[in-house]
Order: structure tokens, then C-alpha cells, then sequence
């Protein structure tokens, strides 16, 4: 009985198909948005510490137990994922609250959110393939709503290519699952990694397994990552910002699960497809990353890097690697919202996004500039900020396998990363002012907070980087371990 | 008004009576044989897009006061809150029970509460339905 592992999923949907009857009152909406995800946030605080106490929890709903029924089953993974979204979301709806049109606040901008958050949240916890793929399909359908709300042209033209594009891949997750079915009979996770165990994994199963990889590569930007920058640099600031942390985040979550509980007898093949497709993904993003004049163009083709980075890590697949994968997972998603928070509110308080136009910010609004001076450091992976726990880990595993390639590549992108906001830096926030102190558009109080929360959650996880790897590892000796995730959802009989 | 359709308007309101009680059995029939709240919805929801057709939308909007945004809002509530039930018993979500009633005219009848649950789904998918065609004919 442990239907709390239900609040992520169930209570953004309640909240947010109330919201549809409140359709008028903008505030309000706002701030029990704000409200749910917090509860959201704090049960699975709560849920995360009772994951380290009783191993992992398991919900059948209805009753019908697993492999027949359908189950969230929580993981330290899972959990961690569950809560950095949810906190990222609380923050970016806070930023929400101040720029967000009137118009946008009635057609249904915060339960699509909350939908949105839901979807995401459930993909996190499903604990069957098919369960992952109609979560996926309920962040996706949200997810075009937001993109089209506001309907700019460019909004609309991007959107043309994201829609097509996910219903493509779509359509090839659906088949590969009937696949997948068709092999082994079943479709629960656990049950997938026993059966798939059992009869060894063949080359029809290792055929099945790289056709979930190009599904999940297009939704998480793995080398087919063409359609990302396009749609993740045009719909207003808030959803930019949860595209840019949350979306991509799914595909590689379902990508750590397949290859390390199901998929993961043939590492010769599948993982050095995947080591082939990271390098790649960081090759094309961080040509993409310094080419760019676009600062919005910037900040998504730092999502691609990221990617790359992450999936390394999958690919290298030791213990430290796959704790390093996390932890920059975690880095990221937090990291990626403040990044595409303040290009949004660069670009509402200039009014333009090319570099060239702008120059002097900071003396502006210092504090604005400085958000971003952190944000890079944390990017680029500087010491005492979220993002070098996880690249020195990552390194480490690296080292210990011998990867050097893969090494020398990864942390090579940490330069471009760098490189190309430094640009953004030198360019915007240096120089000359074109606009005088008199002239300046007020920076209100509320873009800047949400900012700083972020910038305070970024020197956190660097500085309580000890707090959270008892967690980290866990998760890794998780995903590392098969058995025990088996043991918690299958009875004896099913092994 | 330049088409004369009488026929079409006589023949609906005799036709929309005969699959409102089509769908109304589809959604009966329910969870154990062919049919269920989603095939019972979309019959339903035929209903009304024939009414669409063959008056215009302003006749039906007045005949139905519904906001068919609000009336899919409310099943997904119906059909959500019929799943945290069985919470409030101590049981997993979406649990479902049943029970046989001797009703007056039916006689042995059995009543589940997977009945809510497919009543939230038929007035979901009416409302989604209805709500397409809504804005498609809204188009210029």
C-alpha cells in the first residue's frame, strides 16, 4: 500500500484539470500550480528517504500484480528525477507568474504545465514499457500545446516539424514495443530483464533493443537532434525553460533503463552505438554552439551538449560513470532552466536576441549578469558548482575503463561550452551600455528571484555534493544491479 | 438558406434518438463484453455531430447549453477521482469492486464501480469529439 509513489503523477493531473473549470482567474491558477508541485516536490523528498530505509517501493494499481497488472515502481533513479523536475518546475512558474501574458494564463497555460509535469513524472515511475510509452505520449501532446500556445509564425513553423517528428518516433516506439512483445511475451521491465535473461540476448532481441535506441534518441536529441534547437529556442521564456531542463531528460532516463535493466547483455554492440552517437552529439553540438549569433540558438545547442555528455557516461557504464551520468543529469536539469531563464529575460528586457545588438548589460542590471557568470561556471564544470562532481566522476570511470576518446571528447566539449557563453558574456554583458540608466526597462523583482533560486540550487548540489551521493549511489547500484530491481517487483514464482 | 433539407433534418432527429440509445447500450454493456465508456462516448458523440450537421451550430448550442471543453474536464475528474476511491478504503488505486443488486425492472443486475470510471472516459471522449469538430467548423 504505498500509494504516495501516486502523488507525482495523479496530483498535477487533479490539479490541473480543475484549473480548466478556473480558467479565468490567472493568479489563482498560478499559485495552486506553484502549491501542487511543491507537494509534489516534498512527497518525494519524503519518498526518496523511504526508498534508502525500505529499498524500492512499488505500487500494482488495482490491485493485479506485476507482470500482469500495471505498477509505478519507484527508484532512488526515478525519485531523484522526480524531484529535481518537480523543483525545477516550481521555480520556473514562478518566473511564470510575472511573464506570462494575460492572453496565454486563459487558453489553458498552467494545466497544460501541470499536465505536462504529470506525463514526465509518470514516465519516471512507470514500471512497464507500455506504461512509459502512454506517459510519453501524454508529456508529448502537452508538450505541442505549449509549444503552439502564443502562436507566433516562428512558433508555428517549428512546431510543424516537432509534432511530425514526434509522431514519426512515436509511431516507431509503438511498433518496437509490438516487437519486443512478439520476442519475449511481456512487457514489465522486470519481467522484460528476467525473460531477456533467460533465453540470452540474440540478435533479433539486439535488433528490437537498437530500434528503442533511435526512439529514444529523437526524443532526447542523441544525434538525431535536428528538430531541438529550432523548437526549444521559439515558444515564450517559461516553456523554453522546461523544455530545455525537463524534455530531453525523459528520453535519456528511458535509455538508462532499457540498456542497464533489459538490454544490457551485448555492451559490444548497443553501448558502443551509443558511445559512437554521444561523440557525435557532441561533435555536431558544440559546432553548433559556437556558430550560432542566436543567443536562444546557444543556449539549445548547449542542451545537445549535454546530451552527448550524459550518454557517455551510459556508454562507458562503470560504477563511477554511471554516478557522474546522474549527477550531471541532476546539474542539468537545473542548470539548463536558469540558462534558458535568463537568455528569456535578456531577450524581454533588450527586446532582441542577437548578439551583435546588444552590448554593457551588466551595468544595467549587475545582478542579472552575474546569474549568468554563475551559470557558465557551472556549465563549464568549475569547482565549487553542480556541474564538476559529475564530470570528475564521469573522467574517473572513463580512466578506469580505458575510454580515452571518449574522455578526451567529453571534457573537450566542456570548452565549447564554455567558449560559446563567454561569447554571450563578452558580447552582451561587456562593453559600452547602449542604453542609459534613465532609459532602462525596470527589471522586476520577479524575474530575478526565480533566477536566484536557481543560481543558490546550482552552488548547493556543488557544495552538498556529500549529501546527495549516498542517494547518487544508490541509484547507480541500482541500475547496475538488475537483481535488485527484479527482486523488488517480481515474486519468486516469476523469476 | 439555399439547400432544402428537410429530409436530412427529419431523418436526424429520428436517427440521433436511435444512436443516443445505441451508445447508451454500448456504455452499458460495458467492461466484461464488446463495449465500454471510450466506444460508447464515440457513438454518443456521433450523435451530436449529426445534430452540428444538420441543424447549424447556434440551434444546437442553444437546444444544449453544455461547454463541451468543461464536459471532457469533468470526466477525466469523474474518471480520476473514481480511482482515488478505493484510497480512502485503504486500497491500491484503481481498485475496483462489485457487488449484484436486485433492481425493479432489470432484476439480478451487477454494479460495478468500474462503472464511474467508464462514465468519467464516455463523457471525456464526447467532449474531446464534439470539441474537434466544434473548431473545425469555427474555421473561415
Amino acid at each position: 500500500m504505498n500509494n504516495i509513489i501516486l502523488i507525482p503523477m495523479i496530483l498535477p493531473i487533479l490539479a490541473g484539470v480543475l484549473l480548466i473549470f478556473l480558467r479565468t482567474y490567472g493568479r489563482l491558477q498560478a499559485w495552486t500550480s506553484i502549491a501542487v508541485m511543491a507537494v509534489v516536490a516534498a512527497a518525494a523528498v519524503y519518498l526518496l528517504n523511504a526508498i534508502q530505509t525500505d529499498g524500492i517501493l512499488r505500487i500494482d494499481f488495482g490491485g493485479w500484480t506485476p507482470p500482469f497488472g500495471i505498477s509505478f515502481v519507484a527508484d532512488s533513479f526515478a525519485v531523484l528525477l522526480v524531484l529535481t523536475s518537480s523543483v525545477v518546475t516550481v521555480i520556473c512558474l514562478l518566473h511564470a507568474l510575472v511573464s506570462t501574458d494575460k492572453e496565454l494564463v486563459t487558453m489553458y497555460f498552467y494545466p497544460t504545465v501541470l499536465f505536462l509535469i504529470a506525463g514526465i513524472n509518470g514516465s519516471f515511475l512507470s514500471g512497464d514499457i507500455f506504461n512509459l510509452f502512454v506517459c510519453f505520449e501524454v508529456m508529448l501532446l502537452s508538450s505541442y500545446i505549449l509549444l503552439t500556445l502564443g502562436g507566433s509564425k516562428r512558433q508555428l513553423r517549428e512546431a510543424i516539424k516537432y509534432v511530425s517528428i514526434n509522431i514519426v518516433s512515436s509511431w516507431f516506439f509503438l511498433i518496437a514495443i509490438a516487437y519486443l512483445y512478439g520476442a519475449v511475451g511481456t512487457l514489465n521491465f522486470a519481467h522484460l530483464s528476467v525473460r531477456v535473461a533467460e533465453n540470452g540476448q540474440e540478435p533479433l532481441l539486439t535488433t528490437i533493443s537498437i530500434v528503442f535506441l533511435i526512439v529514444f534518441s529523437l526524443k532526447a536529441g542523441l544525434l538525431l537532434y535536428f528538430w531541438l534547437p529550432g523548437s526549444y529556442s521559439s515558444p515564450p521564456v517559461v516553456t523554453s525553460a522546461l523544455f530545455g531542463a525537463l524534455l530531453t531528460k525523459v528520453g535519456i532516463y528511458a535509455m538508462f533503463r532499457m540498456f542497464t535493466l533489459v538490454f544490457y547483455h551485448e555492451p559490444e554492440t548497443t553501448h558502443n552505438i551509443i558511445a559512437v552517437m554521444a561523440v557525435l552529439t557532441l561533435i555536431g553540438g558544440s559546432i553548433g554552439a559556437i556558430a550560432h549569433n542566436d543567443i536562444r540558438q546557444i543556449a539549445a545547442y548547449n542542451v545537445v551538449i549535454a546530451v552527448g555528455f550524459i550518454l557517455t557516461g551510459l556508454a562507458i557504464a562503470t560504477p563511477d560513470a554511471i554516478e557522474g551520468a546522474i549527477f550531471y543529469l541532476l546539474h542539468d536539469m537545473v542548470v539548463k532552466a536558469l540558462l534558458f531563464l535568463l537568455i528569456g529575460t535578456i531577450i524581454l528586457l533588450t527586446g532582441t536576441a542577437q548578439i551583435g545588438k546588444m552590448s554593457g548589460i551588466i551595468q544595467n542590471y549587475p545582478i542579472l549578469g552575474w546569474s549568468f557568470f554563475i551559470a557558465m561556471l557551472s556549465l563549464a564544470g568549475i569547482p565549487p558548482l553542480s556541474g564538476f562532481v559529475g564530470k570528475v566522476l564521469l573522467s574517473q570511470g572513463a580512466i578506469d575503463s580505458g575510454s580515452y576518446i571518449l574522455l578526451a571528447i567529453a571534457l573537450g566539449s566542456s570548452l565549447f561550452v564554455l567558449y560559446s557563453l563567454l561569447k554571450i558574456f563578452k558580447n552582451c554583458f561587456w562593453g559600452e551600455t547602449i542604453v542609459s540608466k534613465d532609459d532602462q526597462v525596470p527589471l522586476r523583482r520577479g524575474f530575478l528571484v526565480p533566477c536566484l533560486l536557481l543560481v543558490a540550487l546550482t552552488i548547493g548540489i556543488g557544495l552538498g555534493a556529500e549529501g546527495l551521493s549516498d542517494y547518487v549511489s544508490d541509484a547507480a547500484d541500482t541500475l547496475l544491479n538488475p537483481q535488485v530491481y527484479i527482486d523488488a517487483v517480481l515474486t519468486e514464482d516469476f523469476q | 438558406m439555399g439547400i432544402n433539407d428537410v429530409i436530412l433534418k427529419t431523418v436526424a432527429k429520428a436517427v440521433v434518438l436511435i444512436i443516443f440509445t445505441f451508445g447508451i447500450y454500448l456504455f452499458l454493456s460495458g467492461h466484461n463484453s464488446p463495449g465500454g465508456g471510450f466506444v460508447g462516448g464515440l457513438v454518443l458523440a456521433s450523435a451530436f455531430v449529426l445534430m452540428f450537421l444538420s441543424y447549424d451550430t447556434e440551434t444546437v448550442k442553444d437546444a444544449i447549453p453544455i461547454d463541451f471543453k468543461k464536459l471532457s474536464a469533468f470526466g477525466v475528474l469523474l474518471a480520476v477521482l473514481s480511482g482515488l476511491g478505493p484510497l480512502l478504503f485503504g486500497q491500491n488505486f484503481l481498485e475496483q469492486s462489485f457487488d449484484y443488486f436486485n433492481l425493479p425492472i432489470f432484476g439480478k443486475t451487477e454494479i460495478a464501480t468500474v462503472l464511474i470510471f467508464e462514465a468519467g472516459i464516455a463523457l471525456t471522449v464526447v467532449g474531446v469529439v464534439v470539441n474537434i469538430i466544434l473548431s473545425i467548423s469555427e474555421d473561415e
